[in-house]
């Protein structure tokens, strides 16, 4: 194999994880607060056909990522309202969340349907964008994968280098001591559900805006559901959540290139397609198996409401 | 028009709006009812099939009055539309997709008196007919013009599932390139699929990198045509003209039209003579075209693709004419012999110059 295949299919390997990458990092944060939104799916939809929208309109792909944010935290402020404030079931009110999100973008999304926008052209990084094989993979991107790298170490930062990212991790952990100490935990947890919707729509914006620049329904084709198993698997660590995201993309491409290639393997292509969850799963579960560890990491009051006034 | 769910609801009240006395003022007016399997959007299966029903009511006028229903899943929804359909007084129903075909067959025998059309099925019965067409003889076409201006002699398909419809299409290319290029070879990448834009975009884009410089593709969306504008490689249309998502890489686009052949069924419903047939139509009956050439087609090339399509018309060619070999090397059609229908219908194999292995079942 050549170095020109390698560095295709790393390249394609980073862009493939990226919508996974954001979503999956805002969903770590929202239920490291300890709510549950199993909603990404919905949010996504609405960040992506938000951001078509918004980019076609404007002809500016950042205006358009940055509408697809606030239709992400538009649609989760539905869900916060129901969870927080009316303390309804988490997990039926994510679901629902997810369905409406869907259906609500194939709707708006009707009159976009025929509609190509231009390819977002890829940012180099000088000097290093010379390294051959990887500085081509990595460092000629389009910027929104750079932005998911700053997204990564910033939230890693806020998490736990942080004083506001230790509140939030202990109203993960326990909302009743958070509260008796003063802080006001319904306020920070819509935050944080906000957060996590701002980063779906941002996912759902770089599907529909930069990655495959069109609109149809459905385009987002899961990758919601993989980026909220992902937290599961990866043990509410960001660095695993990274891990896993290029994991689930590189054997994506590969059985891809394998399939091109015209080597005589003889699976079933079924099999093959269904190669990158397997992989996925299996890596993160055994990286992650040690039961201390999982404790340690997954918020304790994780999907269960929590009123202040109780 | 409309979506599934409101239309149920609105044929119960249109049963009950026909059953009152007023509801016979338009009486010769004949309904028709269309079943579409996605979104009529801008371009492919579906909308091919709504361009055909507007030129069917252009066509008619007054005599007629068309209904559609669309995204309209393969499964028992797709029996409540037809049944809705028939029920609410449509004398002819067209169900536009392959998984429709045992609905259609059960709703059939319950209206005698409705006659039902079924695309790309094998099933008809006494009031029940299907019709398909010879896609595989644009799929020749793309595979000449492809063949001669290929560079690297690599050619990338992407494709949804390993059917007989789609093996067809991928070998009739590969002939078709074969036949003026012996050195090309057909990469294909199975998306398991019909519609999923982002996965049909990695696919296009992995044959790219693997040095393919003309790209089509068996799926639904207009992602491998993009694609390959955006890399710069050139690409064959499926279903509709998709020039527009590809100014410069698009060379042409195997179209489907199917507007004469409703026109042509409906007039002999409505005379009474109508006789169920198993229609297969290809550039003869002019169901297939070819879309418009773009420019960068060299002119040689062009007149190569203009005599082979006046011999398709004519019936004069056949793009499956032995001698056929499969990837194993064993003849498959003997030199000179024409394949039969039944054989065609039934292809599991790809032909020698496709690299790809096909999946085992």
């Amino acid at each position: 194999m050549d170095g020109n295949l390698i560095t295709a299919m790393l390249f394609a390997t980073v862009v493939a994880g990226t919508p996974l990458i954001i979503t999956a990092l805002g969903l770590l944060v929202n239920e490291k607060a300890g709510v549950l939104n199993l909603g990404s799916e919905g949010m996504m939809a609405m960040g992506a056909v938000v951001a078509f929208a918004v980019t076609h309109h404007s002809g500016n792909p950042w205006l358009g990522a940055g509408a697809g944010m606030l239709a992400g935290a538009a649609v989760s402020l539905l869900f916060g309202f129901l969870t927080l404030t009316l303390q309804a079931n988490q997990v039926a009110s994510g679901l629902a969340l997810a369905i409406f999100g869907v259906g609500l973008s194939a709707f708006i999304g009707k009159p976009y349907e025929s509609i190509a926008l231009k390819a977002v052209p890829p940012v180099r990084i000088p000097f290093i964008s010379d390294i051959p094989v990887i500085g081509e993979a990595f460092y000629n991107q389009q910027a929104m994968v750079y932005l998911s790298w700053v997204l990564f170490w910033g939230v890693l930062w806020f998490l736990y280098r942080s004083r506001a990212g230790l509140v939030l991790r202990s109203i993960g952990e326990s909302p009743a001591s958070a509260h008796s100490i003063g802080f006001p935990v319904i306020a920070i947890r819509y935050l944080a559900v906000l957060f996590g919707g701002a980063m779906a729509g941002l996912g759902g914006a770089f599907v529909s805006v930069f990655y495959t620049p069109m609109w149809v329904e459905g385009l987002v084709a899961g990758r919601g559901w993989i980026a909220l198993a992902l937290v599961v698997f990866a043990t509410w660590r960001p660095l695993r959540v990274m891990v896993g995201a290029y994991l689930f993309g590189g054997v994506m491409i590969l059985q891809l290139f394998v399939q091109g290639s015209g080597l005589q393997i003889d699976f079933p292509a079924q099999f093959l397609s269904s190669l990158p969850y397997w992989a996925t799963i299996i890596v993160l579960v055994v990286i992650s198996r040690n039961l201390s560890s999982i404790r340690l990491n997954s918020p304790a009051s994780l999907g269960k409401p929590y009123r202040p006034d109780a | 028009m409309l979506d599934r769910r409101k239309f149920i609801l609105s044929a119960g009240a249109l049963a009950l709006a026909g059953s009152l006395p007023f509801g016979a003022a338009a009486q010769d007016v004949t309904k028709i009812g269309f079943v579409y399997v996605s979104p009529i959007g801008d371009a492919g299966w579906t909308f091919q099939h709504d361009e055909a029903r507007k030129e069917l009511e252009a066509s008619l006028g007054g005599k007629i009055e068309t209904r559609y229903v669309e995204n309209v899943a393969e499964g028992a929804d797709a029996e409540r539309v037809i049944r809705e359909f028939a029920a609410s007084g449509s004398k002819i129903v067209f169900a536009t997709s392959f998984g429709y075909m045992n609905y259609v067959e059960r709703v059939a025998r319950q209206f005698p008196n409705v006659t039902f059309l079924h695309a790309t099925g094998y099933k008809s019965g006494k009031n029940f007919g299907n019709y398909n067409a010879r896609f595989y003889e644009g799929r020749y076409l793309n595979g000449v013009i492809a063949g001669k201006m290929t560079k690297s002699n690599i050619i990338g398909y992407v494709a949804a599932f390993p059917i007989p419809e789609v093996l067809q299409g991928i070998n009739a290319l590969t002939l078709g390139a074969r036949s003026v290029n012996p050195n090309v070879e057909v990469r294909v990448i199975w998306t398991n699929a019909w519609y999923d834009p982002g996965k049909e975009r990695e696919a296009a884009m992995t044959l790219i990198s693997q040095g393919a410089d003309m790209l089509t593709q068996h799926t639904d969306s207009t992602a491998v045509v993009q694609a390959a504008e955006e890399r710069g490689v050139h690409a064959f249309g499926y279903h509709s003209d998709m020039s527009k998502y590809g100014p410069k890489a698009h060379l042409t686009a195997t179209t489907h039209h199917w507007g004469d052949f409703y026109i042509k069924t409906v007039n002999e419903v409505l005379a009474g003579t109508w006789k169920p047939e198993n229609v297969w139509g290809g550039f003869k009956e002019d169901m297939i075209r070819l879309a418009p050439l773009s420019p960068a087609v060299p002119d040689d090339v062009k007149a190569t693709v203009e005599d082979l399509s006046a011999r398709l018309k004519a019936g004069t060619f056949h793009p499956f004419t032995g001698p056929v070999l499969d990837q194993a090397g064993t003849e498959r059609l003997a030199a000179g012999a024409v394949i039969d229908d039944a054989t065609l219908g039934k292809m599991d194999y790809f032909v020698q110059g496709v690299a790809s292995r096909l999946p085992s079942k």
